[in-house]
């Protein structure tokens, strides 16, 4: 898969014995060496002729292209991605998810749909989450209509555009109109491929390339490849779910087992045309974002769709080498004062962000204990025997949040219900209550609690 | 550079393993290529299964949209299972609920009884889960499985805690039993070396514990796919046991699946729909709606 600097060396001028310093490097074996680990630049040797530089650009290129869609500041990125099983490593570049809309619909459908996409964002410990593009698909057979709504598109929405015409000639004044966002042109096909050439290589922007199938889309990005353009997403064509996932991973082994480079690229789905049905067109493109699909295009969305998908997508592309437990300690949520609950739950990552997630969505300020259990839950900590009376005295003492507040009431999660009394003996002067067996319920719960502990 | 289509083959398989005695004897697992990718050599001769779940207690706290389906039959175990065979449920899952020491703490024969009596009056074979509260499951699921004897049940979870007297038991009584760990593979490992000492493991599948959409899913797919992964492509025996993905109560408690109908069934769906990418043989679900929705979307064309 990945070139290696010692046969890299062997490319550099003199055969890797130069040693001029002129890259910054002691020698060309140390620049060669850097090279593999991705720390340095080709441009950094002033001495290397054309066609070696190629070959080794071309070598050092990550197994999939990275291609950016897009307004600078505001543009997608897909591809780059280094492993076909997320344990192995972790996904880059999550999913694009992009809202199409026909220049058949009429303008308040149009409106509706560019409302949408801006208003639609959910807030999730810290992150937004949103959809990325729009995708913008000529049907009508009146160009002029077409133009109109790309205009009308980029004068009210400032992100990505995919642009999708079966007719060149539509396409090019649509990219024409647009071009600066870089938009991505769809479909590059083996029908219109030379006649589109000379015409992509007035303005490059990255190119959506169909094909009927895997093999087919081959000749398509070598020939592309020749013309020096290599922005390319793929679309094997797969008519159902079941050739997806079959396309899907033949591309991304053939790219990562094999650094088979004309299918090096990311790819695209299109849930819109494979599924009709709302909920089923959205499970169609969850399962995309499972099985390595780039960009996924919608013919539509509304909160309760995009809201599973792009949690799931968020899930998906989560780096699996995170350390699944957080810092033992006393955290504030908010800015508590003398008087505000304190609560206490276990270590696990997953525990502390969806409690404290929820204490702040419940506008309370608090102070959280997180006492180390391992990374276990609460229910499996108190199995474990981690999260019991004669444990977690001894840390809120040495916690420090006695000294923070006058509270000298306890919240144990509800899950924990039993361990009450033995706590109360194990820390004396602390009221223990029982808060809610699920942090769902904490909104529910808490500020009458706070109401109640300042009475 | 020609191109060539990466079919994989695999060395390993998961274990074929049967629920359900008679005519309700269904098989799950037996796969010799990872989940869907039918692309591949080796096969996959048993479909993931569709359970639909029950509890013996009414639940509380359920939102409307899910209780709707069922609302003429919670307070009846037997016709709530009835109904989820109607809805297209290929297996039913009990949950004892009433078991749980923190609240009802119904007694082990109370509990079998119920049990017995929905396995007699159902034509699909019946998961049962006990309370989770390791001691008090120590007590029920050993009476479930004599009450039950020769009925093939899979009774869980047995833990690292208990697996011993449920093992010993489901021996006894012809059952097949579901080892469960928290999230980690090695975990997983050791519970089920130390129960094939005495059990077989072609008796045996595991539950990882299934944390649904946006609250840990993704450690449950990895799990899951890393348990195949190693079963399948590196034959390691002690993860060759089917997988069952027991994911509606952590979808449903979820505020998001509260807030709406639709959103509830994606969230559980999705769920689903992950898990059984990832390589679950058995999902065991809430509502019906999922059933139709994550069964039609992966169908086989
Ligand atoms: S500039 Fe080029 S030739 Fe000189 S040391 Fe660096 S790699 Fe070698």
């Amino acid at each position: 898969m990945a070139v290696k600097g010692t046969d890299i060396v062997k490319k550099l001028p003199e055969s890797g014995k130069k040693n001029c310093k002129e890259c910054g490097f002691p020698t060309c074996f140390a620049f060669a060496m850097k090279l593999a680990s991705g720390g340095a630049t080709l441009d950094k040797c002033p001495y290397l002729a054309p066609n070696v530089k190629e070959e080794l650009e071309d070598a050092l290129a990550p197994a999939i292209k990275l291609v950016t869609i897009g307004p600078d500041g505001n543009a997608l990125q897909v591809g780059n991605e280094e492993v076909i099983y997320r344990h192995e490593k972790t996904y880059f570049h999550p999913t694009g998810v992009a809202l199409l809309i026909s220049d058949k619909e009429d303008d308040a459908k149009v409106d509706q749909k560019i409302a949408k996409i801006k208003d639609l964002q959910f807030d999730v410990v810290g992150l937004t989450l949103k959809a990325d593009l729009l995708a913008l698909q000529y049907e009508s057979g009146d160009k002029a209509k077409f133009e109109a709504l790309v205009k009308k598109v980029c004068q009210n929405w400032d992100g990505g555009l995919v642009i999708i015409s079966d007719d060149l000639d539509v396409l090019f004044s649509a990219r024409d109109i647009c071009a600066d966002r870089k938009p991505l042109l769809y479909p590059i096909t083996k029908d219109n491929i030379e006649k589109a050439i000379p015409r992509i290589k007035e303005r490059p922007t990255p190119l959506g390339v169909r094909a009927s199938s895997v093999e087919e889309l081959v000749p398509l990005t070598t020939r592309l490849k020749e013309e020096k353009l290599d922005e390319l997403v793929l679309d094997p064509g797969s008519s159902n779910l079941m050739e997806v996932i079959r396309d899907q991973t033949f591309i991304r082994r053939s790219a990562i087992k094999q650094s088979f480079r004309p299918l090096g690229y990311p790819t695209i789905g299109f849930p819109c045309y494979i599924a009709k049905d709302g909920l089923k067109e959205v499970l169609t493109a969850a399962a995309m974002v499972i099985k390595y699909t780039s960009i996924v295009v919608l013919s539509d969305f509304e909160e309760y769709t995009l809201r599973p998908l792009l949690t799931l997508r968020l899930n998906i592309y989560t780096d699996p080498r995170m350390p699944l437990s957080v810092e033992e300690k006393l955290y504030e949520v908010g800015e508590p004062d003398k008087n505000a609950p304190v609560l206490i739950t276990t270590n696990w990552a997953l525990t502390y962000f969806i409690v404290s997630a929820e204490v702040e969505s419940s506008k309370v300020p608090s102070f959280l204990l997180v006492k180390d259990a391992e990374g276990l839950g609460v229910l499996t900590a108190w199995a474990a025997g981690k999260f019991t009376g004669d444990s977690i005295a001894p840390f809120v003492k040495r916690s420090g949040v006695e000294d923070k507040t006058n509270t000298r009431t306890l919240v144990i999660p509800g899950k924990v219900a039993r361990i009450k009394g033995e706590l109360e003996d194990a820390l004396p002067g602390w009221e223990i209550v029982v808060g809610p067996r699920e942090a769902s319920e904490i909104p529910g719960f808490l500020p009458g609690f706070a109401a109640k502990l300042k009475s | 550079m020609d191109y060539k289509a990466p079919v994989e083959s695999y060395s390993g398989s998961v274990r074929e393993v049967t629920i359900g005695q008679g005519s309700k004897a269904v098989k799950i697992g037996g796969e010799s290529k990872l989940a869907y990718n039918f692309f591949d050599e080796g096969s996959i001769p048993n479909p993931p299964r569709f359970a639909l779940e029950v509890r013996d207690t009414e639940p509380d706290n359920w939102a409307p949209w899910v209780l709707e389906p069922y609302k003429d039959v919670v307070s009846d175990p037997v016709k709530w299972a009835q109904k989820c065979v109607e809805y297209g449920a290929e297996m039913v899952c009990l949950r004892l609920a009433s078991t749980d020491p923190v609240g009802k703490d119904a007694s082990p024969k109370e509990a079998a009884e119920a049990v017995k009596k929905v396995a007699d009056a159902v034509s699909v074979p019946l998961i049962v889960y006990g309370s989770g509260d390791d001691k008090k499951d120590a007590e029920v699921l050993p009476e479930v499985a004599a009450t039950c004897s020769g009925q093939n049940l899979l009774l869980g979870p047995a833990l690292k805690e208990n697996y011993e007297v449920i093992a010993k038991a489901a021996q006894e009584h012809g059952h097949t039993v579901i080892a469960q760990t928290p999230l980690d593979i090695n975990l997983m490992k050791e519970l089920n070396i130390k129960l094939s000492k005495t059990f077989p493991p072609e008796r045996v599948v595991i539950d990882p514990l299934s944390s649904g959409l946006g609250y840990g899913m993704e450690y449950s797919f990895t799990i899951m796919e890393r348990t195949k992964h190693t079963g399948v492509m590196f034959k390691d025996a002690m993860t060759q046991m089917p997988i069952i993905a027991d994911l509606a109560e952590e979808c449903w408690k979820t505020k998001e699946a509260k807030a709406s109908k639709e959103q509830g069934i994606l969230w559980e769906s999705m769920t689903a729909l992950s898990l059984l990418l990832a390589g679950a043989n058995i999902v065991v679900l809430r509502h019906p709606e999922t059933l139709g929705l994550v069964r039609e979307i992966l169908k086989q064309e």
